[in-house]
Order: C-alpha cells, then sequence, then structure tokens
C-alpha cells in the first residue's frame, strides 16, 4: 500500500501564510528540545503510553518472531549471535546512525539490520518499508525504549553530522523551502490544522493513524519532501542518512519512544 | 495467523467489574479505495468479534468498513468464577482467529 499524498495538499497553501522568518537556522537549545509526543493530543498520547492499546506493540512482536527465526543455508537467527536482545539491544537504537568502519559511511538500522542478514546470515536483504524489516527494527529499537539519543561526538561523527545539517538546511522543490525553516524556525506554529513539531527522530519505526500502519523515518522523510514539492531521495541514497545522522545529533538527550504513535 | 494482544487481570475478586482490552493485526481494507492502477482494492475487513467466559458468550461487536486497521476493543465485565475467556474474531476471506485467556477469581 502506497501513501496517499492527499493530505499534504494543503501544506502548500499553508506555507504562504507564515510569517516572514526573523531567524535563520538556529539549532535548538537542549532545554527547548522536545519530543514530537509532547505537540500531540491527549488520546494519541493515552495510546502510545499503554502497550495494551499500541499498535505499534503487534509490529514488536512480529519483530521477535522474526528475531528468533532462523535464515540462510545455516539457519541462523539473530539470536544465534546476539543472544537475548532484552541485554544485547540494549541502548542500540539511541547510538544509530552509526558510523561503520569497513564500508566507511553511516548506515542506519534498517541498513544495519540488512548487513547483518547478507553477512552473517547469507539470506537476502529485507526492502526496506517492508512488514518485516519494519517489525525486526521495531523490536530491536523497542529494546532502547526511555534511553537517550547518545551520538558521539568526535571528528568523524561531526563531518557526517555537518554533511546532513546541509541536507537539512538545503533550500529545494518547486516552493524553494528548507527542513530548517519550518523545524528550526517556526516549531509549535500552526501549519494547517497541525502543529510544526521540532522533527525529533525518538519513535521511529511509529505508528501513524494517518497510515494506519507503522512506518520508518524515510517514509515521514518522503511525506516532507513531498510537501514541499521537492523530489524525494531514493530508499538507498546517502543523503537519507546523513539527514537521519544529523536529525538524531539534533536530538541527543531525548527518549527513545519506538514505537511512538502519532497523528 | 493474525497478531493479537489481549490485556485483563490474571487475578481478580468475586464480584470485581474488570476491563478487558483486545488488538488484533489487520489491514481493515473498507472496499472503498482504489489502487493506483485504477482497479479497486477488494472490501477485507474483520466482521464480527465475540467474547465468551465460561462458555456464555458476554460480549459481541459488529465491525464495518468504517473502523480503522487494528481494531482496538475495550469492554468490561463481572468476574464471577475461575475460568477461561475465548475471543473470537471473524470476517472476509475467511479470516478466522480465535484466543483463549485464564482467569482466576478468589
Amino acid at each position: 500500500m502506497m501513501p496517499l499524498p492527499g493530505a499534504l495538499g494543503g501544506l502548500v497553501a499553508a506555507l504562504a501564510t507564515l510569517a516572514p522568518l526573523a531567524t535563520l537556522a538556529a539549532d535548538i537549545p537542549a532545554a527547548e528540545r522536545r519530543s514530537g509526543y509532547e505537540f500531540i493530543g491527549r488520546e494519541t498520547r493515552a495510546m502510545q503510553d499503554d502497550d495494551a492499546a499500541n499498535p505499534g506493540m503487534l509490529a514488536v512482536l512480529d519483530g521477535e518472531a522474526l528475531w528468533n527465526r532462523g535464515e540462510g543455508p545455516a539457519g541462523k537467527s539473530c539470536a544465534s549471535c546476539h543472544g537475548d536482545a532484552r541485554q544485547s539491544m540494549s541502548g542500540v537504537a539511541a547510538r544509530y546512525p552509526a558510523f561503520d568502519a569497513a564500508l566507511g559511511r553511516p548506515l542506519d538500522l534498517e541498513q544495519r539490520i540488512n548487513l547483518c542478514r547478507s553477512e552473517r546470515q547469507q539470506t537476502a536483504a529485507l526492502p526496506f518499508e517492508s512488514r518485516d524489516l519494519l517489525a525486526l527494527t521495531a523490536f530491536v529499537a523497542h529494546r532502547s525504549k526511555g534511553q537517550p539519543i547518545v551520538i558521539p561526538d568526535d571528528r568523524q561523527t561531526r563531518r557526517l553530522v555537518e554533511k546532513g545539517r546541509a541536507v537539512f538546511e538545503r533550500r529545494q522543490g518547486q516552493i524553494n523551502l528548507s527542513c530548517a525553516q519550518c523545524h528550526d524556525d517556526n516549531w509549535g506554529q500552526q501549519l494547517g490544522g497541525a502543529v510544526i513539531p521540532q522533527a525529533h527522530p525518538t519513535g521511529y519505526p511509529l505508528y501513524r493513524l494517518e497510515w494506519q500502519s507503522l512506518g520508518a523515518l524515510r517514509r515521514r522523510l518522503r511525506n516532507c519532501l513531498f510537501g514541499m514539492r521537492a523530489e524525494p531521495y531514493p530508499n538507498d541514497a546517502p543523503e537519507i542518512v546523513d539527514l537521519e545522522l544529523y536529525l538524531a545529533w539534533r536530538a541527543r538527550g531525548l527518549a527513545i519512544e519506538t514505537p511512538a504513535v502519532r497523528p | 495467523m493474525a497478531r493479537v494482544l489481549i490485556n485483563l487481570p490474571p487475578k481478580a475478586k468475586r464480584g470485581e467489574v474488570i476491563e478487558i482490552k483486545t488488538l488484533i493485526s489487520h489491514p481493515m481494507e473498507s472496499g472503498y479505495r482504489v489502487a493506483s492502477n485504477g482497479a479497486p482494492i477488494p472490501r477485507d475487513i474483520i466482521t464480527l468479534f465475540t467474547c465468551s467466559y465460561g462458555g456464555e458468550e458476554i460480549f459481541r461487536a459488529e465491525l464495518s468498513p468504517a473502523i480503522a486497521a487494528n481494531p482496538f476493543i475495550a469492554f468490561f465485565t463481572t468476574a464471577t468464577e475461575s475460568g477461561t475467556l475465548e475471543f473470537h474474531w471473524s470476517g472476509d476471506n475467511g479470516f478466522s482467529t480465535t484466543e483463549t485467556v485464564a482467569i482466576t477469581v478468589e
């Protein structure tokens, strides 16, 4: 099922009414950093907070089954190497995207899982946004729930973060907007019927009521780019991981919420 | 097999009112949408949910195409005696799932 672009039609019209931008993209100070959770309605929060009502938990359970399922010629499962995810995966998602020295580039959690599949399990990579990859990612990320996002502050990571920042601040698309114009300069303001959040990737993969399913950060970025009338990046584009890394760095200190629920 | 989450207290006092929460994974395709090639997507929904307690039906819901994916149904009952609660979902394309949960009443 492809996401339907209908709801984004109003975005363009609403953007035209934004007040002239007084300040240009400045980082949000740590004290003002707020998860998207604080911008959503009471009912949606209640849904996220109750594990018995959060539909994302269904995917976490699916992911647990996949974690223990043998794959490839040797029948190796994730658990064969990593054991009990409760210990081995605790805090892992809070450190992703992370630099992979062997490949010389950053990888997000989905790509890391697929690298394990191709190198260790010797089986086919799961397609981006497939049900199984979303479920496995949700299961792994759920093990970090409540832990703060930690991105290392070294020269290597700094360089990558700056690449991501360049994408975030680049004006693009037919209405010539950048991510920063909404999420750094105008968060908290109305955009159509919704409040602009700060765009912190704390709860991915998350359950969006509009999607009626779980979705990855890739899908959210594609939605935003579509609303900006820009050409979305392909799923394996390096810009996506750069952007994801910058967003994680920008959200450092905020707690992981996977699986979050958003309207 | 659909993934199901059922939440109810494992133990209750006799006469206590307990809340039962159920969540099931299902696309609940309404039948009113079309695919990107213009072809209609056929309806695929859960049409009936029932819950019985010790063999007696205590709750029943008929579901319609307007209900969102992964239906969440919560309801209350009075804990009368120890036994099992049986939950049953059925719908289009021969969909049928049954789960049982035990409860101890003191």
